[in-house]
């Protein structure tokens, strides 16, 4: 009998992942999934913080692509790791603060790792669904030899969708796969995978339009930079980039910035950091949470509560009461005019 | 048969699951894990996880603000 062979699959939770590994499933390899989460991942949490979204799916999209595709799926937390790669890319950044190249170069490192270290005899090599010509930065014809070695994954790493356009990797040679029956997919036209997810009777799969992750968001990326430079540092912990998903934020002076939910659904997830930030809310009328990133001193603070007061359902009260929180509780009660629309200046807003 | 507990309160999702599976890598089939989160997201994520591991949720209760989802390991 011959062995079975056995593949990890990267799942971003996109199509082209989970056509990668129908395609091996068709050729009979045992696949299993591995997804990375470095917090800058576009997941169900942030759709299910707003409102408006109450009725979608709150599903994690790779878990979902597990599923769909009978597979098991590891989640690695890449958090702490990962900042390297976002901080310091040696390919740089695409359009916005993505560090398209490094980041994949890191991930299929990862996979090769977690293959050579944890399941020695395990698994024979490494899929990914990238496409040559895809995405403008990080799969291009010549960046996927730099992926593999750069990586460490060399001869490994296969990916069924452009196979046929790239030199044979070990399990075509070795003839575990057919080379014959991968594909020869490239550019940014998607109607081959759109056609291949009909033959394997795929469908809901989540198309993203930019990419994987917030960080091929410029509005996400502005953020990003701004908090970096308000701080002087590039820093960063989970909680700063979680909180760059929500709100409106805007910054009066260079000293603090305010994140305004703009909804019931952001104000109260905003308020599960009232702990760890000061936080400001109108008493007398019904309005959102904002929380305070930096330093918010004592004679800012009628200046905060009337940006907070605009954002509320006084916008237009002569007078709004606004509570001012203090991590460690501390409270204070400030009556404020709001401020007017045109009084919010348009290079506030980050 | 041993029963833990994982606090995974204010975490967001994915960070629960990944906790869980962390510390089921460190079970055994029949042992049980509580899970207390407070991510609405678990809802879905920690059974759909269980799925596609072979792991069963046999309890989910929900309150006020807290959600509590009991799994038991597979083999
Ligand atoms: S979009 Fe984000 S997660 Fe995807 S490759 Fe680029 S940096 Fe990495």
């Amino acid at each position: 009998m011959t062995k079975q062979h056995k593949a990890v699959a990267l799942i971003s939770g996109g199509l082209d992942s989970m056509l990668a590994v129908r395609v091996l499933q068709e050729q009979g390899i045992e696949v299993e999934g591995i997804n990375f989460f470095t917090g800058f991942c576009v997941e169900g949490h942030t759709h299910a913080i707003r409102n408006h979204d109450k009725d979608k799916q709150k599903r994690n999209n790779a878990l979902w692509v597990a599923e769909q595709l009978g597979i098991k799926l590891h989640i690695v937390d890449v958090i702490e790791e990962y900042k390297d790669v976002l901080l310091n890319p040696k390919h740089g950044y695409g359009a916005n603060m993505n560090p398209c190249l490094d980041c994949k170069i890191f991930m299929v490192g990862k996979a090769v790792e977690w293959v050579k270290k944890l399941h020695k005899d395990g698994f024979d090599f490494i899929v990914t669904g990238e496409v040559i010509g895809q995405r403008p930065m990080s799969q291009r014809k010549h960046t996927m030899p730099i992926i593999s070695e750069e990586s460490g994954a060399d001869d490994i790493l296969l990916r069924p969708l452009c196979a046929k356009n790239l030199p044979e990797t070990k399990p075509e040679r070795e003839g575990w796969v057919d080379r014959e029956k991968l594909y020869d997919f490239h550019g940014r036209n998607r109607k081959p995978q759109i056609a291949l997810a009909k033959q394997f009777g795929l469908h809901d799969f989540a198309s993203p339009a930019g990419g994987c992750c917030f960080l091929t968001d410029k509005s996400y990326s502005d953020k990003l930079v701004d908090l970096w430079q308000a701080r002087n540092s590039r820093e960063y912990e989970l909680d700063d980039i979680m909180l760059l998903k929500v709100g409106r934020h805007i910054r009066p002076t260079e000293e603090f910035k305010l994140i305004i939910a703009r909804d019931a659904g952001e104000s109260k997830f905003l308020e599960g950091y009232r702990k760890q930030y000061t936080s400001i809310h109108a008493l007398s009328h019904s309005g959102p949470m904002a929380l305070v990133d930096g330093e918010l001193k004592q004679e800012q603070y009628p200046l905060a509560a009337a940006i907070v007061a605009r954002f509320g359902q006084g916008r237009s009260a002569d007078e709004v009461e606004i509570d001012i929180a203090t991590p460690d509780q501390q409270r204070l009660q400030i009556k404020t005019a709001p401020l007017n629309a045109e009084e919010v200046l348009q290079e506030w807003y980050v | 048969m041993s029963r833990q507990e994982l606090d995974a309160r204010r975490l967001l999702c994915p960070m629960p699951v990944i906790k869980t599976q962390n510390q089921v890598a460190e079970m055994l089939p029949g042992d049980e894990i509580e899970v207390i989160c407070t991510d609405p997201g678990a809802l879905n994520d920690i059974p759909a996880w269980a799925r596609i591991n072979g792991h069963t949720v046999i309890e989910t209760v929900q309150d006020e603000d807290e959600i509590r989802i009991t799994v038991r390991v597979g083999a």
